[in-house]
């Protein structure tokens, strides 16, 4: 479903110049409501449910409730997202529940280096792309008359 | 109506959209434009590190061609997508970002992303050409490289603009105009060459889902065809506008489905425990020889679905638990072993639905589906336009110089048939199977092409007149203007006699599509009398465009969607009616010509002309590198 707000810990992120559900939503959903300074869903029925919101809000005050019109009711996928892995608590409409932890970034946030600490041997005018060839792999990118381009 | 402030933004490269393509571009420009003394200016209309359809994350990176390792050639990827797209297919195009591709894969492991590794160091392949990676941070990993690469380089980004029209002079594309989804501000971005990377369409057709479930697409409901509608204003060449993208996935939440193809060896079957692969195997020699290849097109693999559904052999089933009994079996001497393997399969099979299907995984939960006791059930979603997967609609762009045919070479690589237009991603056509490693490879070549051509042609920038500035402002502003106007007119907002509200004009053009184009509803058939009935009421509806009204800025972002999916819509059309044959039958089915045909083995182009709005349609040669 759409994702949904519990008023009892929404703070209408008070302390940022915008909260966190409106700047990730990537689809402009989430609004916040000056008055109560919390936050709601604006377009249930556009929701991706792709939890981008869930997952940065700060007091976690956000969850999904299933799309009503194929979703039993019951169940939940809650995410705790760290700077280096995520951990899901899944509850099934049974009351099952199954924990899960991936990582989710080799390097700090933030520092991801565009050059990946390769030089560029390449001229505007060729096809050789920045940090190229280097991070192919490969001498010289792949071309006729190369061995990586047909047998 | 409130005032809306005019902010005028001059740079060289403009770059449109913020997902794959557009980071690749983001990386790229910043490189090359700061040696050439140029500035890139690159405008997102959400925030970059969550937006486009890779927001939610990925399981899998669908194209790594391997070429360091020798384990496959340029030859081969290039078979691979001519055969999956009937023959349909630009192969320079495909090779050009096949060659970088892997660099891009490279580079999305310096940059953080975890890719999963064997025992001895080697990617995880799901497929031949599949990486699997713990992707939930996919594209924060990318956007942040992109950001970097913009800041150290002393480029710029905006965020939460949403663009409404091309800025074309003297025949070349100079710029854009737009305005801010969070504030009453209307931007006009002036520029030497202009790349564009907005994605592909969703919603031009009605999905199956009902009510709160109509955002539950398998493509995200917020690529509402910008890219598409932009070229064509532009006045660009756009192609295979036919060739639509419907996936076969979990049913309804439309969680993927490779994992349990790929990695676990899964069949489907439909209820009675027939495999319609093996069943209907003879259907394949009738698309011949696309039909005979291994693997199987994936338009085919829908049709003999399909065609069980329509027989009524439904549902249809991944056979889920009789996979992971076959491991089982495997592990039958060593109950130690087995548990920990099926702990280890458990994981994956979680993970693949929570890094890029989050609501699959909560209709499992839901539905108590214990995947070793119970099959689930797949089915076909409904069409989508997506150039960057199975499908292949776009603008038509030239290729490299040293891999493009003369005919499809003019000047510089990924511009339109519009000067100083870019496109990559799913804003250019024929170069299907680039997924979201190949899209950045395919922004990053574009950008560096677009440097050259603002090196080398010196366009300069245009002249926007205040007299230019005050028309596209009225034209952007119109639905709110008409909204706030016809008030008194109704004790309703929603129901007013002057104007359509974007939510109710989205489901007519999707009710529209579904009955006549071919959508869920028909089983994906559709005929010449179809279509021209669509073609009469997409004219009315077009008309209608005109009176469309919104309350605030948010609904005016979903009016301008609307314009985008209906130009998305008239050129599929089209382009379905003008092509006499069924080619992709598992993407639609010409009832009226219902079989291949060998003389329409060739490109349908469009154009629009953007002042008159009237088509031109043509067959276009295909020339292969390969075959």
């Amino acid at each position: 479903m759409p994702s949904f707000v519990n008023p009892e810990k929404c703070d209408g992120c008070k302390a940022l110049d915008k909260t966190a559900c409106q700047y990730s939503c990537p689809n402009d959903l989430m609004v916040l409501n000056k008055d109560t300074m919390k936050a709601h869903n604006q377009e249930p029925d556009q929701c991706w449910e792709c939890m981008c919101c869930v997952k940065a809000c700060p007091p976690q005050a956000m969850d999904v409730r299933g799309y009503a019109d194929f979703v039993p009711m019951g169940a939940s996928c809650v995410p705790l997202r760290s700077s280096d892995s995520i951990m899901w608590t899944i509850t099934f409409r049974s009351g099952q529940v199954k924990r899960f932890k991936f990582p989710i970034r080799t390097t700090v946030e933030g520092k991801a280096e565009p050059a990946g600490g390769w030089d560029t041997k390449a001229n505007l005018d060729d096809f050789t792309l920045f940090t190229e060839p280097a991070s192919t792999g490969l001498e010289a990118i792949c071309a006729p008359g190369t061995k990586t381009w047909k047998k | 109506m409130t005032d809306f402030e005019t902010v005028k933004v001059d740079t060289d490269l403009l770059i449109l959209g913020g997902g794959m393509a557009a980071c690749g571009a983001a990386v790229e420009a910043s490189y090359w434009a700061k040696k050439n003394n140029l500035k890139v200016t690159l405008v997102d209309k959400a925030a970059m590190y969550r937006s486009g359809a890779v927001a939610m994350g990925l399981s899998a990176i669908n194209q790594y061609v391997g070429l360091k390792d020798g384990e496959n050639t340029m030859k081969d990827y290039c078979d691979y997508v001519r055969n999956d797209l009937m023959g349909v297919t630009r192969e320079d195009l495909v090779a050009s970002i096949a060659r970088h591709v892997d660099s891009t894969v490279h580079l999305f492991e310096k940059w953080g992303l975890p890719i999963w590794k064997d025992e001895k160091g080697a990617y995880v392949h799901e497929g031949r050409w599949q990486l699997m990676i713990n992707g939930e941070s996919y594209k924060v990993i990318v956007a942040e490289a992109a950001k970097n690469a913009l800041e150290q380089n002393g480029h710029q980004f905006f965020e939460r603009i949403f663009i409404t029209h091309p800025l074309v002079e003297g025949g070349r594309c100079v710029g854009a105009v737009g305005f801010s989804v969070r504030e009453n501000k209307i931007y006009i971005f002036r520029a030497q060459a202009v790349l564009v990377a907005m994605g592909g369409a969703v919603g031009v057709f009605k999905p199956r889902s009902t009510g709160e479930g109509a955002g539950r697409a398998w493509y995200p409901p917020f690529n509402s065809g910008a890219s598409a509608y932009f070229t064509l204003k532009a006045g660009a060449e756009m192609t295979c506008q036919e060739v639509r993208f419907i996936p076969v996935r979990f049913k309804d939440a439309y969680g993927p489905v490779g994992a349990w193809f790929l990695l676990f060896k899964a069949r489907a079957t439909n209820a009675l425990g027939e495999n319609y692969m093996e069943t209907r195997k003879g259907e394949l020699d009738n698309w011949a020889p696309y039909g005979k290849v291994k693997p199987v097109p994936a338009n085919l693999r829908n049709y003999l679905m399909l065609q069980d559904v329509m027989e009524g052999k439904g549902p249809i089933y991944m056979r889920t638990e009789e996979a992971l009994a076959k491991i089982a079996d495997q592990y039958k001497d060593d109950k130690k072993a087995y548990a920990k393997k099926m702990k280890e399969l458990e994981s994956e099979a979680w993970e693949d639905f929570l890094d890029m299907t989050i609501s699959q995984a909560q209709l499992w939960a839901a539905t108590n589906v214990q995947p070793e006791q119970k099959p689930s059930e797949i089915a076909a979603a409904e069409p989508y336009f997506i150039g960057s997967h199975s499908g292949a609609s776009g603008a038509w762009v030239s290729g490299p110089k040293d891999l493009a045919p003369p005919e499809y070479f003019w000047g510089y690589e990924q511009m339109g048939t519009v000067k100083g237009l870019f496109c990559a991603g799913d804003a250019s056509g024929a170069s299907s199977h680039k997924f979201s490693s190949g899209s950045h490879a395919e922004g990053r070549i574009a950008a560096k092409s677009a440097v050259r051509y603002i090196v080398k042609e010196k366009p300069g920038l245009p002249n926007v007149s205040d007299q230019s500035v005050k028309q596209y402002k009225d034209m952007i502003l119109k639905p709110l203007k008409l909204y706030e106007e016809s008030q008194p007119k109704s004790t309703q907002a929603n129901v007013n006699p002057a104007y359509i509200a974007p939510d109710q004009f989205r489901m007519r053009l999707q009710k529209l599509m579904d009955e006549y184009a071919g959508g869920v509803s028909s089983q994906f058939t559709t005929s010449g009398p179809l279509l021209e009935r669509a073609l009469e009421l997409l004219k009315l509806l077009k008309e209608d465009s005109a009176s469309l009204g919104a309350k605030n800025l948010h609904e005016l972002m979903r009016c301008w969607e609307n314009y985008h999916r209906m130009y998305q819509a008239e050129a599929h059309v089209r382009t379905v009616l003008f092509r006499e044959e069924t080619r992709w039958p598992g993407y639609y089915f010409r009832s009226d010509k219902p079989k291949m045909d060998p003389s329409w083995l060739c490109f349908v182009n469009c154009m629009m002309d953007p002042k008159t709005e009237e088509w031109k349609m043509k067959k276009v040669p295909i020339k292969y590198l390969f075959a």
